[in-house]
């Protein structure tokens, strides 16, 4: 279990002022001109240590990632983008970020650009967080008005800005290279890969998309140093995560934990457990909706990081526990998921623009008991295909 | 340069060359909807789906780059699984309607389901339906046919520059549409009915009026501009059904005008299918012996000085060839190919001809436009034009009118004046390596129309546009006959009067006869009272002043040869017959010459393409193009300061053929109404 000396997003649940003053008396922007003085090398290096992998959903890890942007400018401008866009069902971590500890986040942005040589840095906002997008754009006037931002930024010598930017409410807005069609005012569609956004991104220029868990908690690594982090969690699968548990137990909530908590544990201790107890528990969703859900044999004693759930033909995800004791149908749940898919798909590629449809259509011949034994296999056939030749990654 | 292994081949291809691409040099065959050689890559259908060893799951070959050392697999179980899949994806929301389909028989869909599609059908749900979208009276929409392969999309931004095309909507309730469901505006616009791989687009003027597979198919040149892009014309009977375009990178690559596309119907109306001859100031349907009788007794004792003949925009070589020996031969002078009146110089190829050629507009990075709208002139060349333009790196000066050219240009000036001050890109075109300069008729056809030419050269030489490699001075014709006229000399020979003189000659009785050949592009009572033959296809203008006509055949009827502003000559082929007793015009011509007792020394079509041969070499080397030896100098003139105007006001209505369709007549009102809306707006 992870004590509270460990924690790094010390007000997730707004228990203190999300301002300015008070994030720094909770030890925000402590000493952030100290580390960008430490240099880009360090800190990437120090991300590398750390053994940070990327908590948007799939796992990449964060150094790494930032590494790949070029040393040296060819004369494009580099860019940060940090995806707020967050609309995985069941995952709502970043919401709490952004409106309780935001200045963890901006902190992170500058560290992260400074890093990757970017000037400038967007982050993009789902359309539905109104009242998060206020409040974020609150903080960074603050952090303007108190010389963190602009010129020469928290005195580190780095010019540094930072713009939100307000999404329209898509879904596949998360996936980067839409998210980066539509921060430049297009339709929000992927694109495709080759070029990476590290070479081509945001207006042709070499871009890093990230999370906002991912940058949020840069700032506290390189502060409190990689081994702190790399100590946490099982190696590979370092750290602290935020956790989104909802569904049925007693007391849903997000919470901050050490990477690889067992899944029992997390729900017992945090969440009051599986409502009518841990032997009513049916099925989880281990990381938001796009994961294959866990029947509750394995629940019984999976550890929640990536290669545990990996290794049982799941996955973290964005870590959005989504919990069903036995009077779910679990026909209904999937159906209302696919019903979720068929309105979100982008209607790029065929098999997921025509398949995700036909796939709710089947489930909710499921659902009513009209469907016969084949469509089960046929609604299967379907999934495994659209899988199989999707171009992004949220099919 | 990649090496790697396709199905066991080892194929090396270009940097920067698709998975698509290699396989196909590999002799793999890669079905796909979306992917097309001259449109971005959308990679969106997934029909084209291969196995790459070391990849976890299949690849769509047509947006993954080739990379050295891959293995790659097209015909594995797990490929055409795939492509089963992909396949099943977009019938399920296809409605199956090939029966009533325009498109059956050539269509992608229904090509690639018989060879990757599997045989039933496990959807059990009702189908998707889509509104159908009003896209003008050219293009038809059965929307819920729609594939969503984008191509047309990309069409519109990418090649036609009028990016009115778009997709709304998300999911499977993606439609394609113009947003506001006005008529497609730009002149290139059918062409997405080629690219549709489904029948979601389908020509509205073909529609339900043949097969494909009952039509004959003719490979020809079109007329309707000077570009001589190259068509198919698809017959059934005596009837032209539609006209496609053929591949020619070095002239339209796979795409034509909607003029050029459309106008088969106005090769049906109108027409001129027996000879007349006025009588008591009525014409008469006559035979052809009585239209003869009545030229040879008009002509009987005339002087040459006092005979005339004036060459249209849309005559053959070999008609006009024969003209100008038959009038030759009776001793006029005044003989010319410029009903326009365009001041051209005829004395050297190279001061007509459109010299970088079209596929050289690829190479420029500098171009200057005198006098032209090329948008409207040759829309071809202006697609041409906006690919180099985005393919980045090219600046465009315009002196002339300021119209919507798809691209960004400089605008210099209206009138001649500036030409002799560029201001800035005077240097453009200095320090461009390939510095195009290209004239309009617009700037020709003017009285000061040589001075503007020689001024034109003169700049061209200045700017070093004119190198042993590469010649930056061009001529853009807008009539399809034009260059072939110059070529044979269609011009007035020693003492003789030109357009302008002939008319001026006819209206005070000084020219008595004026032969036609399908000249109607001028005011006709400035003929006076000359006796006027008029030898030609359509009930236009000069038909309806003749005093005798003599019906000729249009160009899909005819074997003949055909000059593009470059200078390409190329071969256009009979695809149907002539109506009624109408013929082939040289051949009229040479009826002609024995009844007046001057026989022409050609009696079949080899014979008359050796005389044009004699005349001028080039004619003998097909789809090719000669490039000029040296540039000359024209002597200077005096300039005028009225602005250039472009000859084209009406793209729809440029000649008798396109005033005789009614599906030209539609889309010239609708432009005229959008245009009126416009201005009100």
């Amino acid at each position: 279990m992870l004590e509270d000396k460990d924690r790094i997003f010390t007000n997730l649940y707004g228990l203190h002022d999300w301002r300015l003053a008070a994030a720094r008396k909770r030890g925000d922007w402590d000493g952030t001109a100290a580390i960008v003085a430490k240099g880009r090398d360090w800190i990437l290096d120090e991300m590398k240590k750390s053994g940070l992998r990327g908590r948007g959903g799939a796992g990449f890890p964060t150094g790494l990632k930032w590494s790949f942007m070029p040393k040296e400018s060819d004369g494009r401008p580099h860019y940060l983008v940090v995806n707020a866009d967050e609309s995985e069902p069941g995952t709502c971590k970043d919401r709490d970020i952004l409106r309780h500890d935001p200045q963890k986040l901006i902190e992170g942005c500058l560290i992260a650009s400074f890093a990757m040589g970017a000037h400038a840095c967007y982050i993009y906002v789902r359309g539905e967080f109104i009242r998060e997008r206020e409040q974020l754009q609150a903080a960074v006037d603050e952090a303007y008005e108190a010389g963190l931002l602009g010129a020469n930024a928290a005195g580190s010598g780095w010019d540094f800005d930072l713009y939100v930017h307000h999404g329209a409410g898509a879904y596949i807005c998360g996936e980067e290279t839409a998210l980066l069609e539509s921060l430049e005012g297009k339709k929000g569609m992927p694109r495709l890969k080759p070029p990476f956004p590290a070479n081509v991104g945001l207006y042709g220029a070499p871009t890093t998309v990230n999370n906002v868990e991912s940058i949020a908690v840069a700032p506290t690594i390189l502060r409190r140093g990689a081994d702190w982090f790399a100590g946490l969690g099982r190696p590979n699968n370092t750290g602290t995560k935020l956790f989104c548990i909802s569904g049925h137990v007693n007391k849903p909530c997000n919470v901050e934990e050490e990477m690889g908590i067992p899944l029992r544990e997390l729900l017992e201790r945090h969440a009051g457990g599986v409502r009518g107890g841990w032997d009513n528990l049916l099925a989880v969703i281990p990381g938001g909706s796009s994961v294959p859900l866990l029947p509750k044999a394995i629940c019984d004693d999976v550890l929640m990081d990536f290669d545990s759930l990996k290794a049982v033909q799941s996955g973290l995800g964005t870590a959005a526990v989504i919990v069903m004791d036995k009077s779910t149908d679990v026909i209904k749940a999937i159906a209302r998921l696919s019903a979720f898919y068929k309105h979100e798909s982008c209607g790029q590629c065929t098999p997921c623009r025509e398949g995700t449809g036909w796939m709710w259509r089947v489930m909710e011949r499921l659902v009513s008991g009209e469907a016969e034994v084949e469509s089960a296999s046929r609604r299967n056939a379907s999934a495994r295909q659209g899988r199989r030749s999707r171009s992004c990654r949220n099919s | 340069m990649p090496k790697l292994i396709v199905d066991g081949i080892e194929v090396e291809v270009e940097n920067g060359a698709t998975l698509l691409q290699a396989c196909e040099e590999a002799g793999a065959e890669i079905p796909r909807f979306c992917y097309h050689e001259r449109l971005s890559i959308a990679g969106n259908c997934r029909m084209c789906l291969v196995e790459v060893e070391k990849s976890p799951k299949p690849v769509a070959s047509c947006a993954m780059p080739a990379a050295d050392g891959m293995v790659v697999h097209t015909k594995t179980e797990q490929v055409k699984r795939a492509r089963e899949g992909v396949m099943e994806f977009l019938l399920i929301n296809h409605p199956l309607d090939c029966p009533i389909c325009d498109q059956g028989g050539e269509c992608d869909l229904q090509d690639q389901s018989m060879a990757y599609g599997v045989d039933g059908s496990r959807f059990h749900e009702n189908k998707r339906a889509v509104e159908e979208k009003y896209m003008g009276p050219l293009v038809k929409t059965v929307m819920t046919r729609c594939i969503h392969c984008t191509r047309c999309i990309r069409f519109s931004q990418e090649v036609a520059g009028v990016p009115e095309l778009g997709a709304i909507g998300r999911g499977e309730d993606m439609e394609i549409t113009t947003y506001l469901e006005h008529a497609l505006t730009s002149e290139l616009s059918a062409n997405v009915v080629d690219l549709c791989p489904v029948g979601a687009l389908t020509f509205r003027p073909f529609a339900y009026t043949a097969r494909p597979w009952e039509l004959k198919k003719t490979e020809s040149i079109d007329v309707m501009d000077a570009v001589g892009s190259n068509i198919r014309v698809d017959a059934r009977g005596a009837e032209v059904m539609r006209i496609l375009p053929r591949l020619n990178d070095d002239v339209n690559e796979e795409w034509i005008s909607d003029k050029t596309r459309f106008v088969w119907d106005g090769l049906k109306t109108q027409r001129l299918d027996t000879p007349y001859v006025r009588e008591n100031g009525r014409l008469r349907a006559a035979t052809w012996d009585e239209a003869f009788a009545a030229i040879a007794e008009r002509l009987k004792g005339v002087d040459g000085k006092r005979i005339a003949a004036i060459a249209g925009d849309l005559a053959c070589a070999e008609s006009m060839k024969a003209l100008k020996d038959l009038y030759t031969s009776l001793g006029s002078p005044n003989i010319d190919c410029r009903q326009d009146g365009a001041k051209l110089d005829a004395s050297h190829r190279g001061a007509y001809l459109f010299n970088s050629t079209i596929a050289g507009i690829d190479e420029a990075d500098a171009i200057l436009l005198v006098g032209t709208d090329p948008r409207k002139e040759a829309p071809i060349v202006n697609a041409r034009i906006l690919k180099r333009a985005r393919a980045g790196g090219l600046k465009v000066g315009v002196v002339g009118p300021r119209a919507d050219l798809t691209y960004e240009y400089d605008y210099i000036g209206a009138g001649p004046q500036s030409l002799k001050d560029l201001g800035s890109f005077g240097d453009v075109l200095k320090n461009a390596s390939r510095p195009m300069i290209v004239v309009g008729q617009g700037a020709l056809m003017r009285h000061d129309g040589a001075a503007v030419l020689a001024e034109a050269l003169a700049l061209a030489k200045s700017v070093g546009a004119l190198l042993d490699e590469w010649n930056g001075f061009n001529v853009l014709h807008t009539a399809a006959a034009r260059v072939a006229g110059l070529d044979l000399g269609l011009v007035p020979g020693e003492g003789g009067r030109d357009v302008e003189g002939i008319l001026a000659g006819a209206s005070n009785g000084e020219i008595e006869i004026v032969h036609l050949l399908g000249a109607d592009e001028f005011d006709m009572n400035r003929l006076g009272k000359a006796f006027v033959i008029y030898q030609g296809t359509h009930g236009d203008a000069g038909a309806h002043r003749a005093d005798v006509i003599l019906p000729g055949a249009a160009y899909t009827e005819k074997n003949a040869t055909w000059v593009n502003t470059e200078g390409r000559v190329q071969f256009g082929r009979r695809a149907i017959f002539a109506p009624g007793s109408a013929r082939e015009d040289w051949t009229i011509l040479r009826a002609l010459s024995g009844v007046l007792g001057k026989p022409l020394p050609y009696d079949d079509l080899a014979a008359i393409r050796a005389a044009m041969v004699a005349d001028a070499p080039h004619f003998a080397a097909g789809d090719a193009v000669e490039p000029v030896a040296g540039m000359p100098l024209l002597p200077a003139g005096e300039l005028d300061a009225a602005p250039f105007e472009t000859p084209v006001r009406d793209f729809y209505m440029t000649n008798p053929i396109a005033r005789a369709s009614a599906v030209m007549a539609e889309c010239s009102a609708g432009r005229a109404a959008a245009a009126r809306i416009q201005a009100a707006e």
